[in-house]
């Protein structure tokens, strides 16, 4: 660029990469140089200020202008018995287009976070769940519990902005909030409230987190447990905390669907929202799954008002199938049933995993790849290059994302338009 | 381009028209007046029926509520798959169908218009963004009121009206909406505080606001604005045997403001008998015959597989013990309000179920003018709106309801008065319920009719003696004066528009409580709340059109 551009400031700017969407940032704009000047964190500084990379698209492995690489990624398409899609750090306009181009092409569409978003989603479609938002969480919470997880390395400003505010709609003393921990002990200290208060940690191995769950719906049902421990936690001390959070006005129960990386996790899940319906028997009580970082809810929420269903959708018989397991981006690959990957990630850098088939990447600049990606188009991010929208981890709220600065870069949403065009 | 549709039988209340032939020119998607020259096209219709577009004032199409219902349901939409097909994109159909899907089935019913009631604030952005899918359908929100912290706490505070009226109005500019709903008044908010239910007169726990206050305050605020939609109230007591009195007290309660009671048909239960649940249909019509100020929809249900879909987070969780298959949710949402959502299976041979199949129908008969009632199974709640065909024979074929009227629960049957309900609707009184009536409670003056400078949205059907056959496949359905549906089926695909209102207000002033309340309480900045014009039109294929607030028509 040769032009001088004065740096620009933009306040209250949404992050589109922080999964609770703060929207308090303020951000310098040089030329194509975006710093955070205040209310970033360990998540949103790199997001914004990830230095521009290729600006112009490569086929195979050489640069190529726009519309031969289109050509090519569309050949690709054609030539495809079974595409599948992922990647998925896109607004709601480039998970249209993709969506589009996923049905034009009779593909699968799969989430990189898939896997993790699965763990709530399968529960949400087989026993539904009372749940609550951040809004209310920040107002009205008194006791909450964290179930095992450590939100602080995913969600650095959750405990600042919605556990302890100054002040809450109702007069709340929020330095008296209980925040309690089932699972491991939280890494940081965004959780030690302003007074210096820790939270309480009831110790207990992931591994061992359904039983646990399991036991607390029981005791949230009144039954009488005869074992002395579950999943190595005793009775007596989960039997405290049921009483904790029947005595709560406000309980809230949340967890990083991320993390709780062990088999049929969703069951655990499953277990700890039975616990907390049987608790609106006499309070309230609500869950609060946190995610929803680099587009995971945005994608699933626009394919499911678009399709019907949240996530690993395949076309490839013209009309959506739903199948948490078998359309699996990884599940198809290994098996050999998808013939060529399309990672699509407009938000994050993260590269495509390294494939046996060929690959075609639509990808946020600055992505650098292990292996060499057949087409690689590079586009810029929605919420800095162009405006959009993105969801946060509650599936309310969803907040507009602004064009911050001029790269010439094209949206994901017109490169996908393109391809499908050119199909 | 000038088209023209020859010779049709036209139903046009609006105009007064009564099946008569008549030609009707079409220019630049505009109904015209008689034109000299020979047209491009010529629709040769005599012998068809020719209405304009129909109008469901009261469908839930988009919005949160309805993606977790998407969501909610795998199973009913694997039941009800839809392919690509030329121009259509894929989907799923039946209870909660995907965007795509729902608009194709609208316009294949004739329906060019449908308005989502329930849009929290909080969650416009989202319902703008599902209704932008769904295609042929122009749209418009009812921006939810009544249980969000800010106007309770004005209205516990002692705040003037006129304070609330430039907050009232700044939330149908910000959420881009047409009208203002209130679902259980107080009540979403009174369940976060723990109580449990909330009569008309009962204080909320925290604000010791009471239903009515809120009813009043909200219904005074539109008025003074000059809205023309009334205020659009799913009242307390949802479901509840014996919320008869409830919703009669609501009425008198208005004190002659306008007021437009919806899904009337869940509000209107008695509790004789032996099984303490009953008919209040006679009751709630010779109300709404008397109190002129009142319009309904009646959200009829229809037997099947369904989802509730509602804001009433407080009342949904109530009846969550009948969730049919067994799994819900219901969430408190943003200190704005709150959602519940819970499948459901009317059976015929249920008594309550069948009870409520009558009700619905009784409050159809019994009530005189249909310019003040509207056509709604309150989708999906009452019935997917995919059987409307089927509710409009109910209501046109007295036969054909009393042949379903004896297949039903006998007890329920031997209860209502169904039975003895003489009336059948015309075509006539379908067309103002559907079209013009609609249009003119919206505050629509281009649509729902057929006169000289209304919008081209038009269908024609076959007259047919089977009604269903006949609302269910129109010939032709004009959107905006193109060809979108021959045959039942889509023909072309068009994206529809946003209907608004935008009433003059003091942005200043309300902006200068509502900055810092946002800064404060909410986890999101006012600037960012409000929903700019680029978020609806940035892509090209709705435009917002905004609607004089001159009170009503
Ligand atoms: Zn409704």
């Amino acid at each position: 660029m040769t032009e001088t551009i004065q740096p620009q400031v933009f306040e209250n700017v949404p992050s589109p990469f922080c999964g609770i969407a703060s929207d308090d940032l303020k951000i310098e704009v040089s030329g194509h140089r975006l710093k955070v000047l205040a209310n970033g964190d360990a998540v949103t500084v790199p997001g914004f200020e990830q230095p521009l990379g290729d600006m112009t698209p490569r086929a195979g492995g050489q640069a190529a202008a726009l519309d031969e690489a289109v050509n090519r990624a569309a050949r690709l398409l054609k030539n495809a018995r079974l595409p599948v899609f992922s990647g998925f750090g896109t607004d709601v306009n480039d998970t249209r287009a993709a969506l589009s181009l996923i049905e034009r092409s009779g593909g699968v569409f799969d989430q990189a976070r898939a896997e993790a978003g699965l763990r709530n989603l399968l529960v949400l479609a087989d026993s539904g769940w009372m749940a609550t938002t951040l809004g209310e969480l920040k107002n009205r919470v008194d006791v909450l519990l964290v179930f095992g997880s450590d939100i602080e390395p995913a969600f650095p400003r959750f405990f600042q902005r919605f556990v302890w505010p100054e002040e809450t709609l109702f007069g709340q003393d929020t330095r008296r909030r209980e925040v309690i921990y089932l699972g491991p002990s939280p890494g940081g200290s965004a959780s030690t409230s302003p007074d210096g208060l820790e939270p309480k940690v009831i110790p207990c191995a992931t591994d061992q987190l359904p039983a646990v769950a399991a036991a607390l719906s029981a005791l949230a049902k009144g039954a009488s447990l005869q074992a002395e421990a579950a999943g190595g936690v005793p009775v007596t001390e989960l039997q405290a905390l049921t009483e904790r959070l029947k005595q709560a006005s406000y309980g809230v129960v949340t967890w990083v669907a991320g993390q709780l990386d062990f088999p049929h996790a969703e069951l655990a899940v499953q277990q700890i929202c039975q616990f907390v319906v049987t608790l609106n028997q006499e309070t309230r009580c609500s869950i609060l799954p946190l995610g929803g970082q680099d587009g995971d809810r945005t994608a699933s929420q626009v394919c499911a008002w678009q399709t019907g269903y949240p996530t690993r959708v395949s076309f490839a018989r013209g009309y959506p199938e739903y199948d948490p397991y078998h359309n699996s981006a990884a599940r198809l690959l290994a098996s050999g049933e998808a013939d060529l990957l399309v990672w699509v990630n407009s938000h994050a850098t993260t590269p495509p995993p390294a494939a046996n088939v060929p690959t075609l990447v639509i990808g946020r600049s600055g992505m650098s790849f292990e292996q060499e990606p057949e087409v690689y188009i590079p586009v810029g991010a929605p919420g800095l290059d162009h405006p959009g929208h993105m969801y946060r981890c509650d599936n309310v709220v969803a907040l507009p994302l602004y064009k911050l600065r001029e790269t010439g870069l094209p949206s994901a949403a017109s490169v996908l338009a393109a391809i499908e065009k050119a199909l | 381009m000038l088209i023209k549709l020859r010779g049709g039988k036209v139903y046009d209340p609006a105009h007064g028209i009564d099946g008569e032939a008549r030609d009707i020119y079409i220019r630049d998607g505009r109904i015209v007046g008689p034109q000299p020259e020979t047209p491009t096209h010529e629709y040769d219709l005599r012998g068809k029926v020719v209405m304009a577009g129909a109008i469901d004032m009261h469908t839930h199409i988009g919005g949160g509520k309805v993606t977790i219902a998407r969501n909610l349901l795998p199973e009913d939409h694997r039941g009800d798959p839809v392919a690509s097909e030329g121009l259509m994109r894929a989907g799923c159909g039946h209870a909660a169908p995907s965007t795509l899907t729902t608009g194709y089935r609208y316009a294949e019913l004739g329906y060019t218009a449908g308005f989502e009631p329930a849009v929290l604030p909080i969650n416009a952005r989202q319902a703008h963004m599902e209704m932008a899918d769904v295609p042929m359908l122009d749209v418009g929100g009812y921006a939810m009121l009544g249980s969000d912290d800010f106007l309770l706490r004005l209205m516990a505070s002692g705040t003037e009206q006129e304070v609330i009226n430039n907050y009232v109005a700044w939330t149908l500019h910000s959420a881009q909406a047409i009208g203002v709903k209130v679902v259980n008044p107080g009540g979403i908010s009174a369940f976060k505080f723990n109580q449990r239910s909330l009569d008309l007169d009962e204080a909320h726990r925290y604000y010791q606001v009471t239903p009515r206050q809120v009813l009043q305050t909200l219904a005074r605020a539109l008025v003074e604005l000059g809205v023309p939609h009334p205020l659009h109230v799913h009242g307390c007591n949802l479901g509840v045997p014996g919320n008869l009195d409830t919703t009669l007290r609501t009425i008198a309660g208005i004190e002659g403001l306008p007021m437009h009671l919806t899904h009337i048909q869940f509000h209107s239960y008695g509790t004789e008998g032996d099984r303490k649940f009953s008919s209040g249909a006679a009751q709630i019509a010779e109300a709404f015959n008397r109190n002129k100020n009142i319009t309904i929809d009646v959200g009829q249900i229809l037997f099947g597989q369904t989802v509730t879909a509602s804001g009433d987070s407080q009342r949904q969780f109530a009846n969550v013990g009948h969730a049919n298959p067994n799994k819900w949710v219901c969430m408190d949402i943003e200190c704005d309000a709150g959602c519940g959502v819970v499948p459901f299976k009317y059976r015929d041979k249920n008594f309550v179920n069948a009870l409520q199949w009558c009700i619905g129908l009784e409050i159809f008969l019994l009530a005189e003018d249909p310019w003040r009632i509207f056509l709604t199974t309150d989708h999906p709640n009452g019935a997917p709106f995919m059987s409307y065909p089927h509710l409009i024979r109910l209501l046109m074929d007295k036969s054909f309801r009393n042949d379903r009227l004896a297949t039903i629960n006998p007890d329920a049957a031997a209860l209502s008065t169904l039975g003895g309900i003489e009336r059948e609707y015309s075509l006539y009184e379908i067309a103002i319920m559907t079209r013009a009536g609609a249009a003119r409670l919206l505050g629509l003056r281009d649509r729902g009719h057929l006169g000289e400078g209304a919008a081209a949205d038009i269908t024609v059907y076959t007259e047919d003696e089977d009604k269903e056959k006949m609302f269910g496949k129109p010939d032709y359905v004009f959107k905006d004066g193109e060809l979108v549906v021959r045959n039942g089926e889509v023909v072309h695909v068009v994206w529809g528009n946003l209907h608004t209102v935008k009433p003059e207000f003091d942005r200043a002033s309300i902006e200068s409580r509502l900055k810092p309340y946002f800064d404060r309480y909410h986890t999101m900045k006012m600037d960012n709340f409000i929903i700019r014009d680029w978020e609806i039109e940035g892509d090209g294929r709705s435009k917002i059109m905004v609607h004089p607030c001159e009170g009503r028509g």
